[in-house]
């Protein structure tokens, strides 16, 4: 085991853990925000750069420090290791820097993104970004491409985490989208008109942290945060079938996959349970997911509810302000 | 093809990718369609989309149609200190067209690109794989004469590029 | 006189053919390396002769070719990087197409000493006459019995593959060079680990400069403390500088480390001095990515010592009043040169280049040549250029390949020492307009042959 000491708050973590991990271990409070990282994808991370922390002294053999802030999601821990994140004055610099790089080109099109609620760059801007707009530079703009009628792709939106792309490579064996074209004018696209179709495309919206890719059988249906999220499995030959159905009175809106403390899927789902069952009945309901993320969704408001048919006005109405 | 292949490890054909797509554009009329690009993914038994990610992100692919000659006048720095913007404004008015577009009769595409690696012969232009460098108006005239009865399409490679 | 290893017979006649190449004493290190010495001598050598990297890094070589692992019955391979697309650099394409068994030999040399039995030459796309030139000499090389199996009897096999890029100038970074040769976008790579323990394929691998490469042959043959007694300091041997701008005789210039800028800019063996006889403005020293100097602090240090063609001396006074040797792509402005719109033209190839995978590289070079646009427009105004200032500070030291510092640098240099041209260029943007063309200044009917 190593210790690391983040923030000065030390943690023991295993050999080979990233300054990542050994900062969600220690919890929400040290651990630096991530558009790119994805725990169950491998090689994720490294591209958004918002997860830059310092290392003021690299290890106990070499207490050196890094000259470089690090992505804290490919660095490796070492062994009496310190960083620092919220407490350090470059990184807070640099990462409001970065903030402000990805809503450099992002439309503020937030009223009408079926991701907000649930919008990491919304969060990351909120904690992470400046009062001010420095730029009134026309936004960069894609063509829109359509990718088949379940999943929506609004490229103007994309941050290009990759998450997607590894999404196809690693779930699936014939991805038919990618990133084109280079730079700034990078997109994800099929290129040539193609659904994007196959068993476990739909892992694709969950893996979004922005209203790139999101269910197009749920398109305005609702705002996420009026929506009841509960926890629900059937027996699925394709994927572990367990997942949270998104509630609007009886009506389940949207199957997603359960996300954990970090807003990330631990379970990927198969398209069969996403999209093709959405009637309760299809389901054994487990209870009311705790949303652990700091989003509007995760106010707490359904914590008294087991059952969706129990949920009335009165409780919402009780709930504190 | 299949020699270039042989140039990479078995098994790590698919570094054989750019030389092919090299290849085919030069065979197609200087630019890579979806078919030609579909056909290359076939010989090297890869995805499509790898081919398009890989053609789209390097500049000398063309995906869209280019005319018979493709001028390329580098506008960095030394280029530019030494007159490129003049060139171009000049191969501008010769042509009757700008930069990016082609002319009418499908003759000649103008393209102003980043550094050729050509500083100290500046100002200079590419058309296919000949460099033409130290450019005067004359020397400008004189090419855009020559180049006006092209028959085939500008390129950068051919079969005898590579040694067999 | 000034000495010369690599162009020492640049000017024969032929040179580029295998019998005068080898008439010259070509091969004589792979010669001498293969009957005479272990590979781990070969890279003593290196070491001893101080050689770094002349790419632009100028990290040690020896130093460098030590770190490579070396698994039992794992490949190891030496790529040369002949991807040179650095604006203002334009040496290795001179080497290559006027002595190209030079290079050759020098793989051959180097790859015995690195246990590479496969290298490959990565020379950018767009050199494609380069390429043919390089092919027939390896084929001259296979011939004769330089390439192949068993060298000269030796017992060393090698085998050299050219391998052309497709246009994209970060494939000059040597993981995104890695990643073009397995055919694929050339995005850098996120390190660790290194290219000594997962380089090409995933194995162990070197990636040298051509110029690096040509470098070792005279090393072998004359031994690292011959190479290392040229130069001054930790500047070791001879440099090519590719010398472009407003300069009477732009070219390739081979010289002797440690030789003062000024004889380099006005003597009549290099530049021979600025064209139409006009002042001297700024340089930018080691290729677009290195700080622009003015003429002041590129001919002398802040402190007066006149300003040397070496690492150490260029870098003299960090970046506040130093730069960089970089690749050695010296580029000259003369007093009626815009520094601003010359950044423009910077700013805008680095937005071109980027590849787009980290945030602050891909949003913040097209921020810069936004704002530039916007001044060189007219439009621009003094916030535009404290803006300008920040943006690259938010770039720099954030991205996962040097092109953010490479994109970052240029433009904090140009508002460093010229501040003053900026706002000039936002109260009178019509003046500095013009300039944009070369006819203005100069007569482009004439100015050139």
């Amino acid at each position: 085991m190593f210790k690391v000491t983040i923030d000065g708050i030390e943690v023991e973590i295993p050999e080979g853990s990233t300054i990542l991990e050994a900062a969600r271990k220690i919890g929400p409070e040290v651990a630096p925000p991530t558009m790119c990282y994805y725990s169950s994808l491998e090689t994720s991370g490294g591209y958004c750069r918002t997860c830059l922390v310092e290392v003021t002294k690299g290890s106990e053999k070499d207490p050196r420090p890094m000259p470089k802030l690090v992505p804290a999601c490919r660095t490796q821990a070492m062994d009496g290791m310190v960083v620092t994140n919220e407490l350090s004055a470059r990184v807070k610099e640099a990462r409001a820097g970065v903030t402000e790089f990805l809503l450099f080109n992002h439309p503020l099109d937030c009223p009408v993104c079926d991701q907000a609620g649930e919008c990491h760059l919304q969060d990351l801007s909120y904690e992470h970004g400046k009062y001010k707009t420095r730029t009134d530079f026309e936004r960069r703009t894609f063509e829109k491409i359509d990718i088949g009628d379940k999943i929506s792709l609004h490229m103007n939106r994309c941050i290009l985490c990759y998450r997607c792309v590894k999404v196809a490579d690693q779930l699936t064996d014939n991805r038919v989208h990618g990133v084109l074209n280079r730079g700034d004018h990078a997109e994800i696209s099929t290129y040539i008109k193609e659904a994007i179709d196959n068993d476990f495309s739909g892992n694709m919206i969950d893996v979004c942290p922005v209203g790139a890719l999101t269910d197009r059988t749920f398109r305005f249906k609702s705002r996420v945060w009026f929506t009841k999220p509960m926890d629900a499995h059937r027996d699925c030959e394709k994927c572990s079938g367990k997942v949270v159905l998104w509630y609007k009175g009886d009506d389940v809106l949207r199957v997603t996959g359960r996300k954990d403390t970090w807003g990330e899927v631990e379970e990927f789902i198969c398209n069969t349970c996403r999209f093709d069952k959405k009637k309760t009945s299809d389901w054994t309901i487990e209870g009311v997911r705790d949303i652990s993320r700091h989003s509007v969704i995760s106010a707490n408001k359904y914590k008294k509810l087991v059952k969706p048919n129990e949920f009335t006005l009165n409780d919402i109405k009780a709930l504190p302000e | 093809m299949q020699r270039m292949v042989k140039r990479y490890p078995e098994g790590k054909h698919k570094s054989a990718l750019l030389p092919l797509l090299h290849l085919a554009q030069a065979e197609s009329d200087g630019w890579l369609s979806v078919p030609v690009m579909n056909r290359v993914a076939e010989i090297l038994d890869i995805k499509p989309i790898e081919v398009y990610e890989v053609a789209s992100f390097y500049t000398m692919f063309n995906l869209k149609p280019v005319g018979k000659c493709l001028i390329e006048v580098c506008r960095t720095s030394s280029c530019w200190l030494r007159g490129a913007n003049d060139i171009i404004r000049h191969i501008e008015n010769k042509l009757d067209i700008k930069v990016g577009e082609t002319t009418a009769d499908g003759k000649f595409t103008l393209t102003a690109v980043e550094c050729l690696g050509s500083c100290g012969t500046a100002p200079m232009l590419q058309i296919g794989e000949d460099f033409h460098e130290n450019l005067t108006y004359d020397k400008v005239d004189k090419l855009l004469e020559e180049k006006k009865n092209a028959t085939t399409h500008s390129r950068y490679v051919d079969h005898h590029t590579f040694r067999s | 006189m000034q000495r010369k290893l690599l162009f020492e017979h640049i000017d024969t006649e032929g040179i580029q053919t295998f019998d005068v190449y080898r008439s010259k004493g070509g091969y004589s290190s792979v010669e001498k390396a293969l009957k005479t010495m272990s590979p781990d001598e070969v890279v003593e050598e290196v070491k001893r002769s101080g050689l770094r990297g002349r790419g632009g890094a100028g990290f040690p070589t020896g130093m460098k070719w030590g770190f490579l692992a070396k698994p039992e019955g794992v490949p190891r391979y030496l790529v040369c990087n002949a991807d040179e697309s650095e604006p203002g650099t334009f040496k290795d394409r001179y080497l290559m197409e006027h002595i190209p068994h030079l290079l050759i030999e020098g793989m051959i040399t180097s790859s015995y000493a690195l246990g590479a039995n496969t290298s490959y030459i990565y020379v950018r796309g767009e050199f494609f006459y380069v390429i043919r030139i390089l092919e027939r000499a390896i084929e001259e090389a296979y011939k004769n019995g330089w390439l192949g199996k068993n060298i000269q009897g030796s017992g060393f096999d090698h085998d050299i593959y050219v391998h052309p890029g497709a246009g994209a100038y970060i494939c000059g970074e040597e993981t995104a060079l890695l990643e073009s040769l397995e055919g694929k976008r050339g995005n850098p790579r996120i390190k660790p680990p290194f290219p000594a323990v997962k380089g090409l394929y995933g194995c162990p691998t070197v990636v040298n400069n051509v110029e690096t490469i040509a470098a070792v042959c005279s090393i072998v043959n004359d031994g690292g403390a011959a190479y290392a007694d040229i130069g001054v300091g930790r500047s070791t041997g001879t440099k090519l500088i590719s010398a472009s701008g407003h300069i009477n005789k732009p070219g390739v210039y081979e010289i002797e480390l440690g030789l003062p800028v000024e004889e380099f800019i006005y003597s009549d063996a290099f530049c021979g001095g600025i064209l139409n006889g006009k002042a001297l403005k700024a340089v930018v020293a080691g290729g677009s990515s290195v700080p622009i100097l003015p003429a002041e602090l590129i001919l002398k240090t802040a402190e007066g010592e006149p300003r040397l063609m070496s690492y150490e001396s260029l870098a003299d006074g960090g970046f506040a009043t130093g730069t960089m040797l970089g690749s050695g792509g010296f580029i000259v402005m003369d007093e009626s040169a815009s520094v601003v719109h010359n950044l423009y033209t910077f700013t805008r190839f680095y937005h071109h280049e980027s590849c787009g995978q980290c945030s602050p590289c891909r949003e913040g070079t097209g921020w810069m040549e936004k704002i530039l646009h916007k001044i060189l427009e007219g439009n621009g105004t003094m916030e535009d250029i404290d803006l300008l200032w920040d943006v690259q500070s938010k770039i720099e030291g954030n991205t996962i390949c040097p092109l953010g510092d490479a994109a970052a640098w240029p433009v904090a240099s140009a508002i460093r020492h010229f501040r003053h041209e900026f706002e000039e260029y936002v109260k009178h943007p019509a003046r500095h307009q013009q300039i944009n063309f070369y006819d203005h200044c100069h007569n482009l009917a004439s100015a050139t042959t």
